[in-house]
């Protein structure tokens, strides 16, 4: 009988405790900096696409929602001819981004994407298209590939060696 | 009085009752929420209270639909009795020293016969639904009936006793020296606990039982029929909270700088709030556990109260 009494004192205590809920449009929820939200495509530092066109986010893709096409500009250089995702089919589970070679496609701490037509959830290339290095500020894919593709000449790359002259070996 | 004035106090109880009953839709989601850690409805309308329009008018638009394997009229009319006959015991209720419709001089009765036939309402409502929950449901209103009428008329002797009479505004006068919770603190917690089994409310909304039966007797009603019951169950609630006031705890009576209805309208608010906070705590019995409560524990102690009521009343005669 006593502890029935004490429960309902104690329910009544709760009036001044502090609340759980948060007020969202006004108050958003703290996200922490790696959360998996809105898909992104970043750029390396000089302002280039990082994308280079490998597929391996859409073959990684467990509901299949990227779509792109390679190319490759004049001087070698892969890109995506388009790129798009579908976000009315996205799980954002993450795995285009541990897929991705050249740390372009990364997931950001977005969640506010309702739309209210199921189309404008398709995004394309200029959708995804960040200003940015995301996480991974600093890295140049072909600063340090094999290939020159106009970004550096060859023996200029980092932790690249300049190309030995065969014939000065000689003793 | 005139005759106008009395239909205008008929009409004026009535609005403001019904007023009440749709505005408990907003009070129990607040205070529910806030002593859960949430806010509650808080968007519509200053503090939410546009929610109780919102509700009604989805309430109002719903489908209303009479299942083809239920017992129509029975169905239909079991909805309204539970309303009528809540609405017929507030006929007795004295709001104010002016403000009362009926001053039966057997008001108690009244009000325990009135309530008494709300049990009705479930009963028909849970058969009529033929549907095995609502069956179950309709069973256990009954057997809960069984549990608490007893207790509860006889709980509310004592104050008869102490006054002499069943007229509600002498048990109202009768409590001018002294509120009758310090002479009967027993008769008020049995008939609390009573008047809770009565609105079947939780902790012991046993008929209803959303977790084992599903809604129980109003589990096939829809629309504004689910709303009769709706409003019926706040309606109690107002009614039991009033009731424990006038009896208790000195009905329209308190200092004069503010006017009697303001009294009687904040002490029925608290009890209002105190059905809620039991609501957010306690949980429920299984329905042979109220009875064997009722029948073995809150029975014995209210006839122990008659009894030593009823002697102290006679030692202080002599």
């Amino acid at each position: 009988m006593l502890s029935l009494l004490r429960t309902i004192w104690l329910v009544f205590l709760h009036l001044f405790h502090k609340k759980a809920t948060i007020e969202y449009p006004e108050e958003k929820i703290p996200l922490h900096p790696r959360y998996r939200g809105r898909i992104v495509l970043t750029r390396d530092p000089d302002g280039q696409e990082r994308c280079v066109g490998c597929y391996l986010c859409a073959a990684a893709c467990p509901v299949d929602c990227i779509a792109l096409q390679a190319a490759e500009d004049e001087n070698g250089r892969r890109y995506p001819e388009f790129f798009r995702i579908n976000f009315s089919r996205c799980i954002f589970c993450g795995y285009c981004e541990d897929a991705c070679p050249t740390y372009a496609i990364q997931l950001i701490p977005d969640v506010e994407m309702a739309e209210f037509h199921r189309q404008d959830l398709v995004f394309e290339k200029e959708d995804l298209l960040i200003d940015s290095e995301g996480k991974y500020p600093g890295y140049n894919y072909y600063k340090i590939a094999g290939i020159t593709a106009g970004v550096k000449e060859t023996g200029q790359g980092a932790n690249e060696e300049p190309p030995v002259d065969v014939h000065s070996l000689l003793p | 009085m005139t005759v106008f004035q009395h239909i205008l106090i008929v009409l004026g109880v009535l609005f403001v009752l019904l007023t009440i009953a749709a505005g408990l839709i907003w009070v129990e989601r607040r205070l529910l929420a806030l002593w859960q850690d949430r806010l509650g409805p808080n968007r519509a309308g200053p503090l939410g209270i546009f929610i109780v329009v919102a509700d009604t008018l989805k309430l109002f638009f719903k489908e209303d639909w009479i299942p083809p394997f239920a017992d129509k009229w029975v169905f239909v009319a079991a909805p309204a009795i539970v309303v009528a006959s809540v609405l017929m015991s507030f006929v007795i209720i004295p709001f104010s020293p002016v403000i009362v419709i009926a001053d039966l001089n057997v008001g108690l009765l009244f009000f325990l016969a009135m309530s008494s036939l709300g049990v009705y309402s479930i009963v028909l409502g849970g058969w009529a639904s033929n549907n095995k929950y609502s069956l179950l449901g309709a069973l256990r209103g009954a057997s809960q009936m069984m549990a608490y009428e007893v207790f509860m008329g006889l709980s509310l002797m004592g104050v008869v006793m102490l006054t002499g009479s069943f007229n509600l505004q002498d048990i109202v006068a009768a409590q001018r020296s002294m509120w009758f919770i310090v002479y009967q603190p027993l008769g008020f917690i049995l008939f609390f606990i009573a008047g809770v089994a009565e609105t079947h409310r939780l902790p012991f909304d046993i008929p209803e039982a959303e977790s084992e039966l599903i809604a129980g007797y109003h589990a096939e009603y829809s629309g504004m029929k689910f709303g009769m019951f709706f409003i019926g169950e706040y309606l109690g609630i107002t009614l039991i909270s009033a009731m424990t006031v006038t009896m208790f705890f000195g009905g329209w009576l308190g200092p004069g700088f503010l006017p009697p209805w303001f009294w009687f309208g904040g002490k029925t608010a608290i009890f209002i709030g105190l059905f809620i906070l039991l609501r957010a705590s306690l949980p429920r019995p299984r329905y042979d556990q109220l009875i064997g409560f009722g029948w073995k524990l809150l029975l014995p102690l209210v006839l122990a109260n008659l009894l030593v009521t009823g002697a102290v009343a006679l030692l202080l005669k002599k």
